[in-house]
């Protein structure tokens, strides 16, 4: 019984930016397969009519005023502290759209 | 060199009032034994030294200034650790993960705050499965963490080294957080009180979010006593996580009733904790409380609603862990990591949203409503903790689906957004600890608590500690 095969594996890894080798791709495919056999347990139950149940709350728009809370904002130096890739002032990323060596980190 | 440290936070207090002992003083006995004893358990990955003696020469500031109250400072003098997913400004924060190997936070979480405002000392920061994905504790990406009742087993999971920490008397108190029995079940696995509050009751900000419709953040102590008091001090609402809502618990009448659940003492279900189970029950009748068999139906779903909501959540909050802003990239997430990104992937996308994702919600629903009718009538709930005293190390470290039915017992506590508090309820006969799960109603953890410490008088479990 193969649910989620290869192929799917391949396209869930790419949504999830993961890259994973060939043995993961096997170890993933039959794995998710066993669980989501047992998941399929929930089509037992009848829920044509019940809602979905996002949050156990009841709470909604949970508003404040839009204004800064100053002992509760980062300075630009503590909110760069997690990198070593800053550039003026700003984070560094790896290019998105790749056009050659002179769009990589600076 | 203090020799031993009392058993509640009451007896704590007295003992440094009278000058017996210094907060410092405190520090030393826990660094001590921590540094004596818990290379073989490994419930540690950072000791807060510094930050701890400073901490606790000004709490003895406090106490030898005279002018102070109890109520300003309701844990001076409580050691505490930290599961390493609380953010801690200045003191590295993993996660358990490899991915923030090295990351130090800019701020702490409401939760640290609090605690450090109320008198409390931290020690450091505890080991857990990486991103709280596991019931035992081995998914560390540190090493797991051992059992101090018997090395060969494990402590539990998620918060592994926040349970080992307590029982082992390397803190007073930990913190913890509880997505699906993270708190419950290692408080059961190492005889401590382990609490899940009510969804909306404490605050997350600050803490590594996992699955953020059902994450809680919970605490072990020694007694139930504490675990209110800890709690007295954690919960209500700070501003900065809008699921917080101010409700009131009610007050427990003179006739208390239980329900005895009876989906949770059939087929899987040990046969020793079975038997555990039913003497706790007999023990607390014999005090004037009612039981009554009750049902939750959809129980057996639950495992299954948990498993598709919570890796959905998971890969979207784990999304934000791409190597740029801090940490490492994505291809140091561990092995568990990767299945709970792949599967929340997966149930979230398209063709099969709708299958998985959907109905799990609306599954959901009708787990919820399960307790809402049965608290109607009931004050409580009774029932295992988890299926199994602790598990060998190893035994189900292959098996995924094998170690996500170690959940079958907390999760629908979890779904439901309800209390749970786990107590020592007694030990195996090759003494491994066993607890008792007691679930309430939204809000009213107060009455857990109530029939938790009249449970803690009439035995002396929780009092029991391990040979190291």
């Amino acid at each position: 019984m193969t649910k989620v095969d290869s192929s799917d594996i391949a396209k869930i890894a790419k949504l999830a930016k993961l890259d994973l080798s060939s043995d993961d791709v096997l170890t993933f495919s039959s794995q998710l397969s066993n669980i989501i056999s047992y998941i399929d347990k929930l089509g037992e139950i009848e829920t044509e009519k019940i809602e979905p149940m996002s949050q156990v709350t009841g709470l909604s728009q949970i508003l404040r005023e839009d204004t800064s809370i100053p002992e509760n904002t980062l300075s630009s130096s503590d909110a760069l502290s997690g990198t070593e890739k800053t550039h003026n002032g700003y984070f560094v990323v790896d290019a998105l759209i790749d056009k050659g060596e002179d769009m990589k980190n600076d | 060199m203090i020799e031993s440290v009392p058993d509640t936070i009451e007896k704590l207090q007295e003992g440094l009032l009278k000058k017996n002992y210094s907060c410092v003083e405190l520090v030393d006995y826990y660094l001590n034994r921590i540094k004596k004893y818990d290379s073989s358990l490994n419930s540690f990955l950072t000791i807060s030294e510094d930050s701890a003696y400073s901490q606790a020469k000004k709490m003895d500031k406090v106490l030898n200034g005279g002018s102070f109250s109890l109520s300003e400072y309701p844990l001076l003098g409580v050691v505490v650790s930290f599961k390493d997913l609380f953010l801690t400004k200045g003191i590295r924060t993993t996660a358990g993960s490899k991915v923030l190997q090295s990351y130090v936070p800019p701020y702490s979480s409401t939760v640290v705050m609090k605690l450090l405002s109320a008198g409390a000392i931290m020690i450091g920061k505890t080991n857990c499965d990486a991103w709280a994905h596991g019931a035992s504790g081995e998914n560390s990406d540190y090493g797991p963490t051992k059992n101090p009742w018997n090395k060969k087993y494990v402590p539990g999971g998620s918060s592994s080294g926040a349970a080992v920490s307590v029982s082992s008397d390397f803190s007073f108190v930990a913190l913890g957080t509880d997505t699906g029995g993270s708190v419950r079940q290692p408080a059961s696995f190492t005889n401590l009180v382990g609490l899940k509050p009510t969804y909306g009751l404490v605050s997350r900000y600050g803490v590594v979010a996992m699955a953020s419709s059902l994450d809680t953040i919970g605490h072990f102590t020694k007694t139930v006593e504490d675990s209110r008091r800890i709690l007295a001090v954690t919960g209500g609402i700070d501003n900065y996580d809008s699921t917080l809502c101010g409700e009131k618990g009610e007050k427990i009448g003179e006739k208390i009733k239980i329900g005895i659940p009876k989906e949770y003492f059939g087929e899987g279900l040990d046969l020793e904790v079975r038997e555990i189970i039913l003497k706790a029950i007999e023990i607390l009748k014999k005090k004037g409380i009612a039981f009554k068999e009750v049902s939750l139906p959809h129980t057996e779903y639950a495992v299954p609603v948990y498993y598709v909501i919570q890796p959905a959540e998971v890969s979207s909050n784990l999304s934000r862990y791409d190597g740029v802003r801090y940490g490492n990239d994505r291809d140091s997430f561990g092995s568990e990591a990767r299945r709970r990104i792949m599967l929340g992937t997966y149930v979230l996308s398209e063709g099969y949203r709708d299958a998985y994702y959907l109905k799990a919600m609306k599954v959901r629903k009708k787990i919820s409503d399960d307790f809402d009718h049965v608290f109607v009538d009931v004050d409580a709930i009774l029932c295992p903790t988890a299926p199994t005293p602790a598990f060998k190390l190893g035994e189900k470290a292959n098996d995924p689906l094998k170690m996500y039915l170690a959940d079958i017992y907390t999760a629908s506590a979890s779904l439901a957004g309800i209390p749970g508090l786990s107590i020592p309820a007694g030990f195996t006969k090759d003494k491994r600890p066993v607890g008792m799960q007691l679930l309430g109603k939204r809000f009213n953890e107060n009455k857990l608590f109530d029939i938790g410490e009249m449970f803690q008088k009439l035995t002396n479990y929780h009092l029991e500690k391990p040979v190291i």
